[in-house]
């Protein structure tokens, strides 16, 4: 998985899911159409379509653990998020819907300006800056593998279904 | 030598960790409506059943009225979210504590309340606020709807384990201070994401002379310090909470389970990764001033000067100046209520102050208890009349003005004191300014119509 794009930049720290996606759009009872009210209290962000990479400050997507906020970046159309670190439910969240958090370090934070074109492989855990580094992140290795080889999760844990059966049998 | 998060981790291992997160068993999982539509159309498309439903417990909380407990006239979207859960918890026979149900509530009040949060038991819900339960010496945490849907369907969960952060309150509270004032001192002290990658452990002292609500107090916003979890030794005061609840073990069951909570405290000289100590004789109430929970000070302090462009965005929208003081700034709304401080000690709190005092007309003050029970036993002590006859308004139980999806809200560019977890922009409603307190705070406020000092109503 390869995502080379322009990035979008929010420079703003601690962005967490109610301002990725307000309550009120939460009533919601499927996933499709809801990228139509992404950071909609937020429109200083200025967060325009046609981008499939998403730069924000430290600690993104802390708060609730709506993976609402997963399903409208995606559905907006962003594949990746950038930032110094993720807030632990929204990172599970983004793996599990294929919308890459990539963590790096505050250098290569700060070289990530508006415009930038950035290349993500998911394969060799690389970011490429043009006309900048390139800097390996860290990922999950079993999300990696998921997401690489299409791996269902939950078909995953059922192929352990003896195991579970025993576990249950036991308490 | 290991932790109590250690000791329940190594219990519920199903298949451990090798390249691949360990597969954990859990035990109790919590539903309600906004997380789970999602979850149930994918099980449905892949032909899958839910396999614990005894396991398995739904109720009703974000999104449904407090007004009256009937859907009619309501928000269509929100009463087709609920009609869809009840549909699904039919469909698939999972229990479900709906409208009409006397168990209904705030997911996180009803679960202890029932007697189904034990100590040493894993639980899970679709909601970050599930770390409330640890109070109790269980290892809970908020998941996602895909984690949902997994739960429902193999009972278990991948996860990795997190690393042991302990946070040791020693000392004697002051009077006036409590529970919320503790852990908006923690999150203040660390950050919001000071405990990521964490799970945090209470000791000391001063949580262990608290009871069973206060420590839920503290263990509910542990997610505001970055932490997925918060635990709590189990100890007497948690035995005597849990005995005789509806789910609890019974007769030789008990004895058997009250034996193996024995076991669960952390070993002496057991690793924690972190650890920090506050002095919790020298906390103040404390309250928010900015738009994260981390944005706390004492409530005698000043309203620090920006060091990030967040914090100038925040005080920009929270009307509030650097060098402020916010003992009397004035306040529109009060809130009590959400699933850190809606249980019957916070009423109690709130209705010790302000019996025989009046709400200034100024403010709106919304009483919303945590559950129909909590409810229940409110009025039979007649603390909805304390705080009717303030003026306050008394209503049903739901989540409410904490996330303001259910038309509970307070308007834009007005402040609000809230016993709530989440100062956010817009979280009570768009262009709402949110004042996180504890009850006592808040009822003082509520009182004065500004940000007031409960320990002078002393
Ligand atoms: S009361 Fe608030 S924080 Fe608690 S579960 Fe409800 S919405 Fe979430």
């Amino acid at each position: 998985m390869k995502i080379s794009s322009r990035i979008v930049v929010v420079p703003q720290e601690n962005i967490d899911t109610d301002q990725i996606i307000p309550a009120r759009f939460l009533k919601v009872t499927d996933k499709i159409g809801i990228g139509r009210h992404l950071f909609e209290d937020r429109p200083e962000f200025q967060v325009e379509k046609g981008f499939d990479i998403l730069v924000a400050g430290d600690n993104f997507g802390c708060g609730s653990s709506r993976e609402h906020a997963v399903w409208a970046l995606k559905d907006f159309g962003f594949k990746a998020v950038i930032s110094t670190s993720f807030a632990d439910i929204f990172r599970q969240n983004s793996l599990k819907n294929g919308l890459l958090p990539v963590a790096v370090d505050s250098r290569t934070h700060a070289l990530l300006k508006p415009g930038v074109l950035v290349t993500i492989d998911l394969a060799s855990q690389t970011l490429s800056i043009e006309g900048g580094p390139t800097v390996t992140f860290p990922i999950d290795s079993f999300s990696k593998t998921c997401i690489l080889e299409g791996l269902d999760e939950i078909g995953y844990i059922l192929k352990h279904d003896t195991a579970i059966s025993a576990y249950e049998q036991r308490n | 030598m290991k932790t109590l998060y250690d000791k329940i981790w190594d219990a519920h291992v199903v298949v451990p960790e090798t390249d691949a997160p360990a597969i954990i068993y859990i035990d109790i999982h919590l539903i309600h409506e906004v997380t789970t539509p999602q979850a149930f159309s994918g099980l449905k498309k892949r032909g899958l059943k839910v396999r614990r439903t005894g396991r398995t417990f739904g109720t009703m909380d974000h999104s449904i009225p407090t007004s009256s407990r009937s859907l009619s006239g309501f928000d269509e979207m929100a009463a087709n979210q609920v009609r869809t859960l009840a549909e699904n918890c039919a469909e698939f026979g999972v229990p479900l504590y709906d409208l009409n149900s006397a168990r209904q509530g705030i997911v996180h009040v009803i679960g202890p309340e029932l007697g189904l949060t034990q100590p040493g038991r894993t639980l899970v819900c679709g909601d970050s606020h599930t770390s409330t339960h640890g109070a109790f010496g269980a290892l809970a945490h908020g998941i996602g709807t895909s984690e949902v849907e997994m739960v429902l369907a193999t009972q278990c969960l991948l996860q990795r384990k997190s690393k042991n952060y302990r946070v040791n309150f020693d000392g004697p509270l002051q009077p006036g201070v409590t529970a919320k004032d503790m852990i908006l001192a923690l999150i203040a002290k660390i950050g919001t994401g000071g405990g990521t990658g964490h799970v945090f452990e209470f000791t000391g002292s001063a949580v262990r002379a608290l009871d069973m609500d206060a420590r839920m107090t503290i263990c509910n916003m542990s997610i505001e310090g970055g932490a997925r979890a918060g635990l709590i030794a189990p100890d007497d005061t948690t035995f005597e909470y849990v005995a005789g609840r509806e789910f609890a073990p019974k007769g030789r069951d008990w004895d058997e389970a009250l034996a193996r909570w024995k076991k669960l405290p952390s070993d002496d000289g057991a690793h924690f990764d972190q650890s920090v100590t506050i002095d919790a004789g020298s906390l103040e109430p404390m309250i928010t001033y900015g738009t994260n929970p981390g944005m706390a000070i004492p409530l005698t302090a000043r309203v620090p000067a920006p060091s990030t462009p967040e914090d100038v965005q925040a005080l920009r929208y929270m009307a509030l100046e650097p060098g402020q003081e916010l003992l009397g700034h004035p306040i529109d709304v009060v809130f009590i209520g959400s699933c850190t401080n809606s249980r019957l000690s916070d009423l109690r709190n709130a209705a010790g102050l302000l019996r025989g005092r009046k709400v200034n007309p100024r403010v709106r003050m919304l009483v919303v208890p945590g559950s129909y029970e909590v409810k229940r036993q409110a009025e039979a002590e007649g603390l909805d009349r304390v705080f009717k006859e303030a003026g306050a308004e008394w209503r049903e139980a739901g989540c409410s003005m904490c996330i303001a999806m259910n038309g509970d809200s307070v308007p834009a560019g007005k402040t609000s004191v809230s016993t709530s977890n989440r100062n956010f922009e817009g979280r009570q409603g768009k262009g709402a300014r949110t004042l996180l307190a504890s009850p006592l705070t808040a009822a003082a406020s509520a009182v004065e119509g500004r940000v007031a000092d409960p320990r002078r109503f002393a």
